[in-house]
């Protein structure tokens, strides 16, 4: 049949038939396009997740063979005052790392949404601290805040106010790892929240003006609601990123001074990597894992709610 | 009042930009200050010239120029893999049926989601019995494909209309040769945004090769600038010459592909 098919003549209906015929029996192929990523994708995800899970319920050193210790590891873990405290350094940056960046970027958003001179210059200058990487952001910032050597010292002695122990302080290094992460990770926020305000339909914009909303007004009632998906996109990746955070800890303060910037990332690789206590780290990983799950899962159906009641 | 010979929004845009410019202007400043400069108290602030002992020295350094070629072996290594891999996964998951795609393909989205703490441990383990560790596989074999760049590229290839490729398929052609020489020429926004996002995590990270290696001739970048300001503590003007090589490609990159790489990024905000 193929064959009486011309340029000029193929009926779509054979053209169809035609494709079905050869798409049956092309599982080999599929199967040789997929393999590769299927390989290495769920045998670097699915057999580490069972594998770590196994290894919460063991006492391992990474070295000699693991024992088997029950919910041992679990327990410990619930005991453990410097778990506790990782735990509450990652919600204190996360509290405030989150809506900082994500209120911010969304009004250096509104404040960049306009049509002037320069403005692509502002744009790339806000954006560009978020492709520097945690390392090099660490070093460059352990070097300004040096007390000794650094800039922000000197400029505070320029202005005749007393240096600081930036981060040799127990009371100041988390909130200047939340002011650093603030600088390289708004510009994100930014640039996604601009590319949403080019999606806000100028008709609405317009009908508000008309019916006599005041700018306050239509951005209370048309751009903000316009907003809502990207926010809590936006919300969502922040919150994901700020529990994970240990680049930039390990540059800068190695989770000191005294503790006080022992984030949860930091308390699993410590306990893997220098104390070799493989079990009692992925335990660790667990908790941290299902603590990211449920948020995930609490704003997927703060979501749906939100457009159910939207629907109705 | 008299108006401004120019938007007022200038007035507060040009200081916060200004801001957010200032530390990686420091960073380029510091980096050709010489040593006395930095280590007086309080240091200066403005270099007294442009004085290129600091990048001699990083460059002169046996080391430094082996960290750039790890980093950027394992880069290219992973960039053209994901493009390579993530496009025949992604076409196949786009135009091909077989048994137990759909469930493939759920599960593959669901390894999204797993944080990278929970497999790091078994990674190393894996790694190990493979006899990886510290090596550059051990880098590399990790990130030779990610759940993102088959999605990303599914994504695309779904919404490309099928009768680009009939005529093709009628004339004879097989799977690899449509997705080579008829998919793949009209992907180019896909395969941008998989080639920046793929490049900006695997030069930028540091947390796997932190665990992955351990003999400094392996070491990438972003490590060995790590143990470099340890080492060289007084020679600021040497670690920060060598901040400005680490933090220069990626840099450069995005000026020169500023639209590609803002919208690639956009983009994975505005799916999510």
């Amino acid at each position: 049949m193929a064959s009486v098919v011309g340029t000029f003549t193929i009926d779509p209906r054979a053209r169809r038939a035609e494709a079905k015929r050869r798409t049956k029996g092309e599982g080999p192929t599929a199967w040789a396009f997929v393999s590769p990523s299927v390989l290495i994708i769920l045998g670097l995800s699915i057999v580490p997740v069972l594998w770590s899970l196994l290894l919460s319920f063991q006492s391992n050193d990474l070295v000699s063979p693991s024992q088997w210790v029950g919910f041992a590891n679990y327990k410990a873990l619930s005991a453990d005052p410097a778990f506790k405290s990782a735990v509450g350094h990652t919600l204190v940056y996360t509290a405030l790392y989150v809506p900082l960046s994500v209120v911010g970027g969304l009004g250096i958003a509104l404040m960049l949404d306009r049509q002037i001179r320069f403005i692509s210059i502002y744009r790339t200058l806000v954006f560009v601290p978020f492709v520097v990487s945690a390392a090099a952001q660490g070093v460059l910032f352990s070097f300004v805040l040096d007390p000794e050597f650094g800039a922000a010292n000197s400029l505070l002695h320029k202005l005749g106010l007393p240096a600081q122990g930036f981060f040799s302080d127990p009371g100041q290094a988390l909130y200047l790892l939340v002011a650093i992460s603030l600088w390289s990770g708004t510009g994100f926020c930014v640039i996604v929240y601009l590319a949403a305000l080019q999606g806000v339909p100028g008709e609405l914009v317009e009908a508000a003006r008309i019916d006599g909303a005041g700018r306050s007004g239509v951005l209370r009632h048309v751009v903000l609601p316009t907003l809502t998906p990207v926010s809590v996109f936006l919300v969502l990746f922040q919150t994901i990123n700020a529990l994970q955070v240990f680049d930039l800890v390990f540059v800068t303060t190695k989770g000191g001074p005294l503790g006080s910037t022992t984030v949860i990332v930091y308390f699993i690789w410590e306990k893997a990597f220098k104390t070799f206590t493989a079990g009692y780290s992925a335990a660790a990983a667990y908790a941290l894992a299902v603590a990211l799950l449920l948020a995930g899962l609490a704003l997927q159906l703060y979501q749906r709610r939100r457009t159910g009641k939207a629907a109705r | 009042m008299k108006r401004l010979p120019f938007s007022p929004w200038h007035l507060v845009l040009a200081p916060l930009a200004l801001l957010f410019a200032l530390p990686l202007i420091w960073l380029l400043v510091s980096s050709v200050m010489r040593n006395a400069e930095i280590n007086r108290f309080p240091p200066a602030l403005i270099p007294s010239g442009i004085n290129l002992g600091g990048y001699r020295f990083v460059l002169g350094n046996a080391l430094f120029p082996r960290w750039f070629l790890n980093s950027f072996i394992v880069s290219a290594v992973a960039v053209t893999a994901n493009l390579v891999f993530g496009s025949l996964g992604g076409y196949a998951f786009a135009r091909m049926r077989f048994a137990g795609s759909k469930l493939l393909l759920g599960l593959m989205l669901a390894t999204m989601v797993i944080p990278f703490q929970l497999t790091m441990i078994p990674t190393f383990l894996v790694m190990k019995d493979l006899g990886l560790i510290d090596t550059l596989g051990a880098l590399i074999v990790p990130s030779l494909v990610t759940p993102f760049s088959v999605f990303l590229f599914r994504q695309f290839f779904v919404t490309l209309p099928r009768e680009l490729e009939e005529a093709a398929w009628i004339d004879g052609c097989g799977r690899l040769r449509i997705l080579v020489s008829v998919v793949l020429p009209l992907a180019r926004p896909a395969l941008s945004t998989v080639a920046v996002l793929t490049f900006l995590s695997t030069w930028n990270d540091l947390t796997w090769p932190l665990i992955a290696i351990n003999h400094d001739s392996n070491y990438t970048l972003q490590l060995g600038l790590t143990t470099f300001q340890g080492q060289h503590h007084t020679q600021w003007a040497a670690v920060m010459a060598g901040n400005v090589i680490t933090v220069l490609p990626v840099l450069l990159g995005f000026l020169l592909a500023q639209k590609a790489f803002i919208r690639s990024l956009a983009s994975t905000g505005l799916k999510g």
